[in-house]
């Protein structure tokens, strides 16, 4: 257990450290940031001084350890748009879009899995037909689309949800301010987060259909029923818990993906979060924000993956090392 | 002779297709008597485990019973609802699957499964039906039985695993047992070892078995009474010992004539030639004939009941007028 954490944590630094050098790379892509930074009169002596006093003469590794101590300290340095450093801008605006996404994301995952087990069970009513064909409008419909055309229906011809923005928000704390606490952030927050969290609803809900009915199937469903087994314990007892097991990994996976692609979500909807931020920064060539977003990003999805190794060892005895070993 | 546990009354299992509808089971009849082994052999697809399954009320939809009866002493059990007959399962009539591997819930413990089973039918408290678990296991040879309860099936052999099902299939003290090939996944070896416990635990509880299997060797040391199948329908029912030392329907002759002997070597084993007919392709009159040395022209126009002979029950026109 013990070792095969530390394993998983290694391996998750591996990968912060590979994008942590693609991030930095981006600083070598864009140009000299001396020409940023120094007026037009600057003298090639001046530029000189400066180089050297921003470390950007030393060799490239030497500058890559500087860039990821620093980052390990939540330092990215200045924003070229803000003049702000960046990790104070993040932090402001963190909490925007983990709002929205763990509501989006609690949405998808609870009516994902809900729906999914519903039309398993029930696959010839005429519901779950109706749910299954509907659900092909989530999964192919773009995201842009379906956030435009909620807010024509609901905010432009009935009238009855904003289009736009976080509502009123509380200041809970000095950087964070939470939409969660008044009526009008929970009715700023319906669009956006049935926007973001449609696709993964929809895609879970089929996966969880998929498993289960395959789970259904089963040998060990069969003897089940063979024994008696009350209905509703062969489903949810039985059938559910192994047909939750490979849907761990896409939920986790998915969950990632809505922080991350709330960019999208959060344009339609001006939602002031880090994806807005983003596609400004994008806009500027914000090069220090846009790399921290990228490592944020990153980070995010490492611990995702390093929380559904931990949730599948807990769920799955097959994967648990028994001290008594397994005897044949 | 002591009234019959399970009686089967000319059973039709159909499987809708398109247009036709396919005859899995045709009009097939026989008993099984309280604490009886019987065995039901039969090439692949001869709808030996179909039987089980209709038996049991776990056919596969599409397919259904579309006509005849199955009595339980003297209840009859084909057409009672999902509720009542999910009570009947496990209590009344159990079955075993071929796999073992397959047949235990991979993410819970024995313990687990053995005491929701026997909480299931018997008014146990969870520290009896403990203790009637561990008590359970002892009796079908799991070592340490009190330790392994709470082991996960992953952490048992395969034979051992099927000890569990067995257990499991007790648990809830049935009068029939249907196993279907209960040892075809095992290794030889081993397969003994299973049917004896098999044996035993029904001897000692007195309960009928239906042993569906395609493994002589097993049918000759285990059963009481044999049934034949051949293309869903009964070619012979009889005493094991008549039907593996002499078989009347030519069917049950070319079977037993191609098991391999130990003491005597024979340059050939004797072959049925052909294949048995698909499902929508079944012949008029006897489904064997084309495949038989004997047949005559009625085998190819009228089809043949079950004759009831000196010895046994035999679906076959040889044997017409010779009924006692």
């Amino acid at each position: 257990m013990i070792a095969m954490l530390i394993r998983r944590i290694i391996q998750a630094a591996m990968v912060m450290l590979v994008v942590a050098f693609i991030s930095f790379s981006l600083f070598q892509f864009v140009g000299d940031p001396i020409n940023n930074m120094v007026g037009q009169e600057a003298s090639q002596q001046d530029r000189a001084e400066l180089r050297d006093r921003l470390g950007l003469n030393d060799p490239i590794p030497i500058q890559f350890f500087r860039f990821v101590g620093n980052a390990v300290q939540g330092e990215f340095g200045i924003s070229y748009r803000m003049a702000r450093p960046v990790s104070d801008v993040i932090a402001e605006r963190l909490p925007a879009t983990l709002e929205l996404a763990l509501v989006s994301g609690v949405l998808a995952i609870s009516l994902g899995i809900g729906l999914g087990v519903y039309t398993a069970l029930r696959r010839d009513g005429w519901l779950s037909h109706f749910i299954m064909s509907s659900s092909l409008i989530g999964v192919s419909l773009p995201t842009f689309l379906i956030g435009i055309l909620l807010i024509y229906v609901f905010s432009v011809e009935l009238q009855w949800l904003p289009s736009f923005g976080r509502g009123e928000t509380v200041q809970v704390t000095e950087n964070w301010s939470t939409g969660l606490l008044t009526l009008s952030g929970w009715k700023s927050l319906i669009l956006p987060s049935i926007t973001l969290g449609l696709f993964q609803l929809t895609l879970l809900m089929r996966l969880v259909r998929a498993e289960m009915l395959e789970v259904l199937r089963t040998d060990y469903i069969k003897f089940a029923r063979a024994r008696g087994i009350k209905q509703r314990s062969i489903h949810f007892r039985h059938a559910l818990k192994n047909t939750l097991l490979p849907v761990i990994t896409i939920a986790g996976l998915q969950l990632g993906s809505i922080i991350a692609f709330a960019i999208i979500t959060e344009t339609v909807f001006q939602w002031p979060g880090v994806g807005l931020l983003f596609i400004n920064a994008i806009r500027f060539v914000d090069i220090p924000f846009m790399s921290a977003y990228l490592l944020l990003i990153a980070l995010v999805f490492v611990i995702i993956n390093l929380i559904v190794d931990l949730l599948y060892f807990a769920v799955d005895p097959r994967l648990r090392v028994t001290k008594r070993s397994a005897s044949r | 002779m002591t009234e019959p546990l399970l009686s089967v009354r000319d059973l039709v299992v159909e499987f809708p297709k398109r247009k036709t509808r396919l005859t899995a089971l045709d009009h097939v009849t026989f008993d099984i008597y309280p604490g009886e082994i019987l065995g039901m052999v039969g090439e692949s697809g001869a709808g030996k485990s179909l039987t089980g399954a209709a038996i049991i009320g776990l056919l596969e939809p599409p397919g259904h019973i579309a006509a005849g009866e199955i009595w339980l002493k003297e209840q009859r059990i084909d057409k009672l609802p999902y509720e009542q007959m999910r009570r009947l399962r496990g209590k009344r009539i159990a079955m075993i699957f071929q796999d073992p591997l397959t047949s235990l819930n991979p993410i819970l413990t024995i313990a687990d499964q053995l005491i929701e089973t026997l909480q299931t039918h018997l008014p146990l408290s969870d520290k009896d039906a403990r203790a009637r678990a561990i008590q359970l296991l002892d009796e079908v040879g799991i070592p340490a039985a009190s330790k392994r309860i709470d082991d996960y099936p992953h952490q048992f052999s395969g034979g051992m695993r099927q000890r569990v099902v067995i257990a499991l299939a007790l648990a809830g003290e049935p009068e029939l047992i249907i196993a279907d090939e209960p040892t075809t996944a095992l290794d030889v070896s081993v397969q003994a070892q299973i049917i004896d416990v098999l044996k035993r635990m029904c001897h000692d509880y007195g309960t009928a078995v239906m042993l569906v299997t395609h493994d002589m060797g097993v049918i000759a040391e285990a059963c009481d009474r044999v049934a034949v199948m051949y293309a869903g329908r009964i070619a012979e029912i009889g005493d094991v010992r008549q039907i593996v030392k002499d078989p009347q329907h030519p069917y049950t002759q070319g079977l037993m004539g191609s098991i391999p002997s130990l003491t005597e070597r024979v340059d050939r084993l004797v072959q049925i030639p052909g294949s048995m007919p698909r499902l929508d392709a079944i012949p008029a009159g006897c489904a064997f004939n084309p495949r038989c040395t004997q047949q005559f022209d009625r085998c190819k126009q009228q089809r043949p009941d079950l004759i009831k002979t000196k010895k046994g029950q035999v679906a076959c026109w040889l044997y017409d007028g010779e009924s006692s």
